[in-house]
């Protein structure tokens, strides 16, 4: 099973390993090019204006609403979660609109007022054993469509969630090392594409 | 999270606006950019924190304000008004020539310049959440960003190859606390990102540094002292996040205009090297 990882900017190297100690196969995606063949996509945490810009320069939107609409499983984190959603509040760079969600950037405040903390992420194994979440000027989800699944939430709104094979997360669950959200995501592929070992 | 990206210095509003528009991940506010700071002189200090809050209004990304070595006061300050990194930076003149701000006083992460591996870990010790090698800022020149980036690199994959009863005459050596050097052995990098600085002027030189294992590149004097800002902004960013592809690098290089003039390291006098002062 291959796993790409848009590889513009960010947390490229800790999702590849992440995707690796779950078992599939691990690829850093940096053409459109790259999206050929693949049966899930990770969008990682980054600068969504840095991260949105290069998609805009080497063309991906085209490639990666076409790998989104036909149902391939893309996980976006931080970053990764502003470019898949629908709605964006006070956006700064285009999006790709895939998820039907709305997203407030920044909604914890500036760098300071970043932090780590434990929740609890429905769906995933063992899911009462709680997660260390780490955001980091993170985004928050402030509506969701109605046939979407919240996973997890604290107080300042919506923190993980799927819209049908989009996995969406506000935190960086890259560097923690509790690989269940990465291993959630590798069975939404397995389910989406059964013949790929 | 910075990583893989460009941090472009800005001395004001509309070249943070240039910045951020070229995909830079963060700005470095300033009142004079290095190149600036070497050819004036005199004492360089924290940037007038109006010009900061302007630069903060203007743009999403994080903002990164510097203070002075030593110098916690200008720190809190910074700190109150709420950037996003504080570099306790070389680049302005030092305010203790024996002791840097102890950074695990402050909720605001902090970067750090080293030229070495050991003076990388006494910073992290000291509660940098960042490091960046030195280089020489304001010169135009990567020679000195190599020989930083390669000398911690080259000194990280030594530790890795010792045996642990090694590990304390290393720590020794290195003037560094031992249980640093322990990780740094097992995991052969360091415990926090390692940006490169000082001196990067092209898309090549940034590609050179993110090929020699840099997490990212600082680009000072070398965006707003070319001819075209925004274009060698554009071109940098790109560089960056697709170092290993000569091509694309090749293609967004062509016709960038003058590029900051650039000093020899060999005809500045010793005593003006940045890269020294930090302990």
């Amino acid at each position: 099973m291959r796993i790409g990882v848009l590889a513009l900017q960010g947390a490229v190297r800790e999702h590849l390993e992440m995707i690796e100690n779950c078992g599939a196969r691990g690829e850093a995606v940096k053409l459109p090019s790259g999206l050929n063949g693949i049966n899930g996509l990770v969008i990682p945490g980054g600068e969504s204006t840095t991260i949105g810009k290069l998609i805009e320069k080497y063309g991906f939107s085209d490639s990666l609403i076409k790998l989104g609409t036909s149902g391939v499983p893309v996980f976006g984190t931080c970053a990764g979660l502003i470019l898949l959603a629908g709605r964006v509040l006070e956006r700064r760079a285009p999006t790709l609109e895939l998820a039907d969600v709305t997203v407030k950037r920044n909604a914890f405040g500036r760098q300071v007022d970043s932090f780590e903390q434990d929740i609890r992420v429905s769906g995933i194994e063992d899911e009462d054993r709680p997660f260390r979440a780490v955001f980091i000027r993170a985004p928050v989800i402030t509506e969701v469509g109605p046939g979407v699944e919240v996973m997890a939430g604290l107080e300042h709104g919506i923190v993980m969630a799927r819209d049908r094979h989009y996995l969406m997360g506000a935190f960086h669950p890259e560097l923690t090392g509790d690989k269940r959200i990465h291993q959630y995501f590798i069975n939404m592929v397995s389910r989406a594409c059964p013949g790929a070992a | 999270m910075l990583k893989g990206g460009v941090i472009m210095d800005v001395t004001t509003a509309d070249q943070a606006r240039i910045a951020e528009d070229a995909g830079a991940v963060a700005v470095m506010a300033l009142e004079r950019v290095p190149a600036d700071i070497r050819a004036e002189g005199g004492v360089a200090r924290m940037a007038d924190p109006a010009v900061i809050e302007e630069i903060m209004k203007v743009v999403t990304i994080p903002v990164m304000a510097k203070c002075r070595i030593g110098h916690f006061a200008e720190a809190r300050s910074l700190e109150a008004i709420g950037v996003d990194y504080i570099d306790e930076s070389e680049v302005l003149t030092p305010a203790d020539e024996s002791n840097h701000v102890d950074k695990h006083q402050f909720k605001v992460p902090f970067v750090c310049g080293a030229i070495n591996l050991g003076e990388a870990l006494r910073r992290i010790s000291e509660g940098a959440a960042m490091i960046r090698t030195k280089g020489e800022a304001g010169t135009g020149n990567v020679v000195e960003a190599v020989r930083h980036m390669r000398a911690i690199t080259s000194e990280i994959r030594r530790l890795g190859t010792l045996r642990d009863d090694e590990l304390m005459a290393a720590a020794k050596e290195l003037r560094s606390p031992y249980e640093l050097v322990v990780e740094v052995s097992r995991n052969s990098e360091l415990p926090v990102v390692n940006f490169s600085a000082g001196g990067i002027a092209t898309p090549a030189d940034a590609a050179l540094m993110m090929h020699l294992g840099a997490d990212g590149v600082f680009v000072g004097s070398g965006i707003f002292k070319s001819g075209e800002p925004g274009r060698m902004a554009d071109a940098i960013v790109q560089a960056t996040t697709h170092y290993e592809d000569a091509g694309l690098i090749a293609r967004v290089s062509k016709g960038l205009g003058e590029p900051m003039k650039g000093l020899e390291i060999g005809e500045i006098d010793k005593e003006n090297l940045i890269q020294f002062r930090g302990w």
